[in-house]
């Protein structure tokens, strides 16, 4: 394996790479191109900048900074087998400090999609869940109905989390704070027909059954 | 007082209002206060008829077209009204900005979106500005035009000012250093209020973490609890329902409580403060809806002091 490979070397050499590294490289770049300025991730200087500013890095197994380093090294299949793309939370302060302007989060957004789409993950992996059960919410009411994301997401992770939770779904609905009944748009119609539109500009969805948990990722890696 | 010719002189400002879906559930006393702080400073609020999710940071990581497109049609809607978006919600404020931008900068990208929306007969130019109430405030009416229309000073309030992420990067609300921004301290302190020194006042509250990693959430909040409590905060204040709702949750179990002190720290929202301080009632600005009561020594409206002009 090369220790060091330009970004855009996978199209250039394929050789280089083993044929399933090269499959999920390409996956990879074709994400990372749909990143205005995604392609600037070739300029890092592995300064840890972005490790350094992470607020969460702590809970990861490999730092931003690792996962800059082993996509140079040819290694993606160890990056999307990492906790750190799911621990993310999204706060964008590696981006903001970057001193060569990488789209650290955005980067780390095209991962999760690749992950997403080849379900590099264990089946009721928690971050996945509570993505698909959102999707489906706003498929069916055109809004996010929070009562009804939190049920179905505890009932597939955790049901003793759910029931731990119970107290404070309770003290927030005295409060006036959970909407019982869901709030369906009038166009709903419109916004499927939209939706259905625009999945077919997105990457296909995968076919091949669930790979089998592995406590590498999620509740089993972060304890 | 400024002059009150000056004052009627001035248009009526008018704004599309993007609620987003929080703000009718976990964050109504966000939506109540906005609404309310807006009405006591004479801005019009129009609610987006027929708004829908803005894709949210949890569609972000799936499908990024869909992600768009669901945003998008919300831009389209708001379009013929010709008026500034107002998205209070800060993950909100991020998705329509950061679709904005995408679109824009994108063509085939655009295309793609464009061509979706045309499936339910939209259209979208995206044009109009996508804006969070604080860069409002503090920009369209001005610090000296909220403080003229003060009725009840914040004096011996301190406020421990929370940004979280979404509004100071990467779409930043207003146009200040990411890093140490200043804008709602000078807001605070222009009413009166003793913000105090708040060095994690950009950290992040954990997000969608709190459903997932729950653990790495609780230190992220415990970290800003404890900097509030050591600086003897009355309240924190926050831009966010998702910060908010975090900040609130996690002071419910033991773990919050944490550094010595039980003492729970009020979370409220930025415009229920500034509400307040313009005269809104208590069931205006939302107070019922908080978990914490903001229990600090706070004049009542016949006791207000005027600050500035």
């Amino acid at each position: 394996m090369p220790v060091v490979a330009d970004l855009d070397r996978v199209r250039t050499a394929p050789d280089l790479f083993e044929k399933e590294e090269c499959e999920l490289r390409e996956a990879f770049l074709t994400e990372v191109e749909r990143v205005p300025g995604g392609a600037r991730l070739r300029r890092c200087i592995q300064c840890g900048t972005c490790t350094g500013s992470c607020p969460v890095s702590y809970a990861m197994d490999l730092t931003p900074r690792e996962v800059m380093a082993l996509f140079r090294a040819g290694d993606i299949e160890r990056i999307l087998r990492s906790r750190t793309i799911w621990v993310c939370a999204s706060c964008y302060q590696c981006t903001t400090r970057c001193p060569s302007n990488i789209k650290v989060t955005d980067i780390l957004y095209a991962l999760k999609r690749v992950a997403v789409d080849r379900r590099v993950f264990p089946r009721k992996f928690p971050v996945y869940v509570l993505s698909e059960t959102f999707a489906k919410q706003v498929r069916k009411y055109g809004r996010n109905y929070e009562v009804g994301l939190l049920r179905t997401y505890f009932w597939k992770t955790s049901v003793v989390r759910m029931l731990m939770r119970t107290g404070l779904a309770l003290a927030l609905w005295r409060k006036g704070r959970l909407a019982l009944r869901p709030a369906r748009i009038k166009g709903i119609a419109g916004l499927r027909r939209m939706i259905a539109k625009a999945e077919t500009f997105d990457r296909p969805q995968p076919t091949e059954v669930d790979q089998e948990p592995t406590s590498e990722v999620g509740y089993g890696a972060i304890g | 007082m400024a002059d009150p010719s000056l004052v009627l002189k001035r248009e009526k400002m008018q704004y599309s209002y993007y609620p987003g879906c929080s703000l009718h559930s976990t964050g109504v006393a966000y939506d109540k206060s906005v609404r309310a702080m807006f009405r006591a400073l004479d801005v019009e609020l129009t609610e987006i008829d027929d708004w829908n999710c803005c894709g949210a940071t949890a569609y972000m990581s799936v499908k990024e077209t869909v992600a768009c497109v669901v945003s998008a049609r919300n831009l389209a809607l708001a379009e013929p009204s010709g008026h500034d978006i107002v998205a209070p919600c800060s993950a909100c404020f991020t998705v329509l900005n950061k679709t904005r931008s995408y679109v824009r900068q994108l063509p085939e990208f655009r295309r793609n979106v464009e061509a979706s929306l045309n499936e339910a007969g939209m259209t979208c130019r995206f044009d109009l500005p996508v804006r969070h109430p604080l860069d409002v405030l503090l920009n369209d009416i001005g610090i000296s035009g909220i403080v003229e229309r003060q009725v009840r000073s914040l004096d011996g309030l301190r406020v421990a000012c929370y940004y979280g992420c979404q509004i100071v990067r990467p779409e930043r609300a207003v146009e200040e250093d990411p890093e140490v921004p200043m804008a709602l301290d000078d807001l605070i302190s222009a009413l009166g209020g003793t913000p105090v020194d708040y060095p994690p006042k950009v950290r992040c509250c954990g997000g969608m973490l709190v459903a997932t990693f729950e653990e790495v959430a609780q230190n992220l909040c415990n970290e800003l609890y404890d900097r509030a409590r050591s600086e003897q905060a009355d309240c924190i204040i926050t831009t966010c329902p998702m910060c908010q709702a975090n900040l609130e949750l996690l002071q419910q179990g033991r773990r919050g409580r944490t550094n010595g002190s039980s003492r729970p720290i009020p979370i409220l929202y930025f415009t229920q403060l500034i509400g307040m301080a313009l005269g809104v009632s208590d069931a205006d600005a939302g107070l019922q809806h908080n978990l914490i009561p903001l229990n600090a020594r706070f004049p009542p409206v016949s006791e207000m002091v005027c600050h500035g002009s």
